[in-house]
């Protein structure tokens, strides 16, 4: 079975375990909205501080979302011990990580996009006008997060402490992510408006490296 | 029914280690195509690392294991699509329906029209009627007669069996037995560990004890398994009363 089919067949069934409990974006989204609604009443910013802190909060709210969504990627394998199942599969071990990164992914991008409207009326900012823009940024940025926090969350499951260890070693990791979108969004939510090609260039370019070192080492990950 | 004839399995010298602690030590065995192995033996003599090292679940520290169809040795990564496995878990997706778990497991292995694979798997378990309902909602026993469908799905040339029986009633596992033996009788190869006596070792046609990671007793191909089993059980009912 080739690479992409077994990656859509696993994106489906995280697809549709995730849409039928709803567990974990109904959680996340709710804890997302709290850290954002609870920044701005602490910091009560004007409209020219929301355009220079806002984008940092609002990655610093997406990078907490994605450490608590990104969490039981794995652990909910271990309740039947159905990722031995998957591993008994005739199928590249990537692909299981491939098919979580996507869908983590596109559950992150979800949560994303419904935050935004909150945070545009909570800090007084026009997303409108730049929301091409500002969308590449996310789904950059996000792509590095959902690939990282995959990856991380394989390592973390199989440790003890597991609920600990994976914000440890995933926020350090992503400090760069967070660097990279916050100057990026900054520049986009700026006045005058404008897009970072350097900032996108490094984004793209942790995803392609992270990306490509899952794939190397993704067998190995998965193992006991 | 095998897809395409029992495996014949060769562990080498096998050595597995988890930190400190050796698992197996030096596990050397053949078994033929159509045998029906038991492993026996008290927890954490080896049993399970032995069937997650033939399932491709963990490799071994040192020394190997090779499959063979016939007398041509098959590569590593082509076995998996011949091995079934029942583990200590379920291996189910609880949020999904029994017939969903099915398909799904049915598109991994690559195989045509997953949808009929799922019921006509569903059929033999006793499981048609609940197809639609999920997991969550299955009893022990329904799980894993389930889990046994699953297992079944691809017609392995190798069926892994981790204590299938728990969680059995006596009826499910008078049907596990039979339903081995079937297999056994089609040509598959079957490698279980099982606990004291049940009615799945009626399918046995070899029985092996380990102890502390070796073998120690075997009934060797033809021989009579009964008087390991025996042992084995004497052993471990001894054990549970001191």
């Amino acid at each position: 079975m080739t690479l992409a089919r077994a990656t859509s067949v696993i994106l489906a069934k995280e697809l549709r375990t995730e849409f039928r409990s709803r567990e974990l974006l109904g959680t996340t989204i709710v804890f997302v909205l709290i850290v954002i609604v609870l920044f701005s009443f602490t910091f009560n910013p004007t409209s020219s501080e929301s355009r220079r802190f806002g984008p940092g909060l609002l990655w610093l709210a997406f990078l907490f979302a994605g450490s608590l969504m990104l969490q039981s990627s794995f652990l909910r394998e271990q309740t039947n011990d159905t990722l031995a199942a998957l591993r008994l599969a005739p199928i590249d071990p990537f692909s299981i990580l491939a098919g979580k990164m996507v869908a983590n992914f596109l559950f992150l991008l979800l949560v994303e996009v419904i935050l935004l409207p909150v945070f545009a009326v909570l800090y007084n900012v026009a997303v409108l006008p730049v929301l091409g823009q500002l969308l590449l940024v996310l789904a950059l940025g996000t792509i590095g997060l959902a690939a990282t926090g995959t990856v991380f969350s394989a390592v973390a499951a199989q440790a003890r402490l597991r609920e600990l260890l994976l914000p440890l070693l995933l926020l350090p990791v992503l400090a760069p992510v967070l660097i990279a979108s916050t100057e990026a969004t900054i520049g986009v939510l700026g006045d005058p408006p404008e897009l970072s090609l350097v900032w996108l260039t490094f984004l793209a370019c942790f995803d392609v490296v992270f990306l490509t070192a899952a794939w190397m080492v993704g067998e190995y990950l998965l193992e006991e | 029914m095998p897809a395409s004839g029992g495996l014949k399995l060769q562990f080498s010298e096998v050595e597995k280690r988890y930190g400190m602690r050796l698992a197996l030590r030096g596990v050397s065995l053949t078994i033929a195509p159509g045998e029906c192995v038991a492993l026996v033996g008290h927890n954490g003599s080896g049993k399970t690392t032995l069937l997650k090292i033939a399932a491709q679940l963990t490799r071994p520290t040192r020394g190997k294991i090779d499959f063979f169809a016939g007398e041509t040795s098959i590569p590593l990564e082509d076995v998996k699509s011949r091995i079934g496995m029942v583990g200590h878990h379920t291996l189910l997706y609880e949020e999904l329906t029994a017939e969903e778990n099915l398909i799904f497991f049915a598109k991994l292995f690559g195989l045509s029209d997953p949808a009929g694979k799922a019921r006509l798997a569903l059929e033999p378990v006793g499981l048609s009627g609940r197809a639609t309902d999920v997991v969550r909602t299955f009893s022990r026993g329904m799980r894993q007669r389930l889990s046994i469908a699953r297992a079944l799905l691809a017609g392995p040339g190798l069926l892994l069996l981790d204590e299938a029986g728990t969680g059995l009633d006596p009826e499910g596992q008078q049907w596990l037995g039979a339903a081995i033996k079937s297999l056994r009788d089609t040509g598959c190869t079957v490698l279980m560990s099982t606990h004291g006596r049940n009615e799945t070792q009626g399918a046995v046609t070899r029985a092996i004890r380990l102890e502390g990671g070796k073998i120690t007793h075997d009934s060797g191909a033809g021989g009579n398994p009964n008087e390991v089993l025996v042992l084995a059980a004497v052993r471990d009912t001894g054990e549970e009363a001191s």
